[in-house]
């Protein structure tokens, strides 16, 4: 359903991603480790585009961009909207209430209906567990929360799969658990995800494959209990042994 | 400064014309504040402010010429003093044929001013917005004048209201400047009926209070609306 090929990201002289091929299934959680600087969070910001790939293909459904060659404007916004992004830092809009900020999208880009908007909006909050948080700001949320309201946001846009970009990275450790579980309880409904994280336990848990990426390459992908347990590269064992 | 004080309260003739004049003179100051004054104030901000956020977007594009314009528009406005632009607007323009009424000539002159100085204000509270806010927007699948309107400006606008407010402060003093293009604004009413009277003191005093006014009233609506925008952070 998700296909990479090829993609490759320079930024000046620095080479941050040397050809990345991937392929992700439909429903299927993928979770990428790697120590920092391995462009885990490039190739995740590459897919929607959020950094503009030097070179490669990639292509969700039937929706492809070649960045080979000129990929016009319009065709970046489509292809954005097949993805729901979630942001290590939360990125809610501040002078927006959580519902607000969960209607923002659908209403501005998707032309909804105020009151449809506004049903679906209050449904999302309700499902990552903030029903009764629909009319607080950002400010007065703490991080765990802001960061449901940031699934939410992505949700209500309907896209085909999700990136989380280190999404519990900026928590304090007793806000992780109710990120992760949104997060499993996602995963469990069926959508496609793909997670930068640093927690190992959710990919143990939660996902179907583990891929481990240094220095811009991929450097091994299996299922996690295989990854974990019997590492097959060195690099990703010595990853492993210094996280563990 | 004594012998002032002293014709003034020594001689009850004296201090009647005095008094006389500052209740005569005070209904055609505010007749010039609220015709000419703050009208000119209101628009100019308005134009000023729509061209200064036209200027900062320039300059933070990534196309060359419009930053270049942008650049030398800044710079030329905020190298040269106000009255000499007024003055090339009002009467220099005529000799090439463009001849512009007094009231417009002011609006034209005091809205560039306008435009140059805030657009600084605005880029810089633009380019405070972070950057997470541009990518949060254009994930959800926004164009960047969307993400603009909707997500960058209303946070730029809350952190540019007091820089802002001192440029309207300043500006409705500086209207008194287009008493030199002959637009019967308060500071020209106010010369005239001095000039009539030659009690320069006592009427510009007056002009001058009712500046304070309008300034102070104006200051305590900045401070209504920082306060209102203050909910959320």
């Amino acid at each position: 359903m998700i296909l990479i090929q090829g993609l490759y990201k320079q930024f000046g002289k620095l080479e941050v991603l040397k050809g990345i091929d991937l392929e992700v299934g439909k429903g299927k959680v993928v979770v990428v480790i790697g120590p920092s600087g391995s462009g885990k969070t490039t190739m995740l910001r590459c897919l929607n585009v959020l950094e503009t790939p030097t070179n490669g293909v990639i292509s969700i459904e039937d929706n492809t961009l070649d960045f080979s060659k000129n990929v016009p404007k319009k065709n970046i916004a489509e292809f954005r909207r097949l993805t729901g992004m979630v942001f290590q830092s939360y990125n809610l809009f501040p002078h927006k209430t959580a519902l607000e900020n969960v209607m923002e999208g659908p209403i501005i880009v998707k032309k909804e209906n105020r009151d449809a908007a506004r049903k679906k909006a209050q449904a999302l909050l309700e499902k990552v567990g903030l029903g009764d948080k629909i009319d607080f700001y950002p400010a007065q949320l703490s991080g765990g929360q802001q960061q449901r309201v940031g699934i939410a946001r992505a949700l209500a846009m309907e896209p085909k799969v999700m990136l989380f970009d280190e999404p519990t990275s900026a928590l304090d450790p007793e806000l992780v658990g109710e990120v992760l579980k949104v997060m499993k309880d996602l995963a469990n409904e069926g959508m496609t995800m793909i997670v930068v994280t640093h927690e190992m336990r959710f990919a143990r848990e939660a996902a179907d494959e583990v891929i481990f990426m240094d220095q811009g390459v991929v450097v091994e992908r299996n299922k996690p209990e295989e990854i974990f347990t019997n590492p097959k590269e060195e690099r990703t064992r010595k990853f492993l042994n210094m996280i563990q | 400064m004594k012998m002032y004080l002293n014709s003034i309260f020594a001689d009850p003739e004296r201090t009647a014309r005095l008094i006389d004049i500052a209740q005569s003179s005070f209904l055609p100051l505010m007749k010039g504040a609220i015709f000419y004054t703050i009208p000119l104030t209101i628009i100019t901000f308005i134009v000023g402010l729509l061209l200064a956020i036209l200027t900062a977007l320039a300059r933070i594009s990534h196309v060359k010429i419009f930053q270049i314009i942008a650049r030398i528009y800044v710079s030329a406005i905020r190298g040269t003093p106000l009255l000499v632009q007024l003055f090339i607007i009002f009467y220099g323009l005529p000799s090439i044929g463009i001849i512009i009424d007094s009231y417009i000539a002011a609006v034209i002159g005091f809205s560039l001013s306008v435009g140059a100085y805030t657009s600084e204000i605005i880029r810089a509270a633009i380019l405070s917005t972070p950057k997470g806010q541009w990518e949060a927007g254009y994930s959800i699948g926004m164009s960047y004048s969307q993400v603009l309107r909707r997500i960058i400006l209303p946070q730029a606008a809350r952190v540019s209201i007091p820089p802002l407010s001192n440029s309207f402060i300043s500006l409705v003093k500086d209207t008194s400047l287009a008493s030199l293009v002959l637009v019967s604004e308060m500071f020209r009413k106010a010369q005239e009926i001095a000039a009539s009277n030659y009690e320069f003191l006592l009427v510009y005093s007056e002009a001058a209070l009712i500046y304070w006014v309008i300034c102070f009233i104006l200051s305590s609506i900045q401070q209504m609306m920082e306060k209102k925008l203050d909910r959320y952070v």
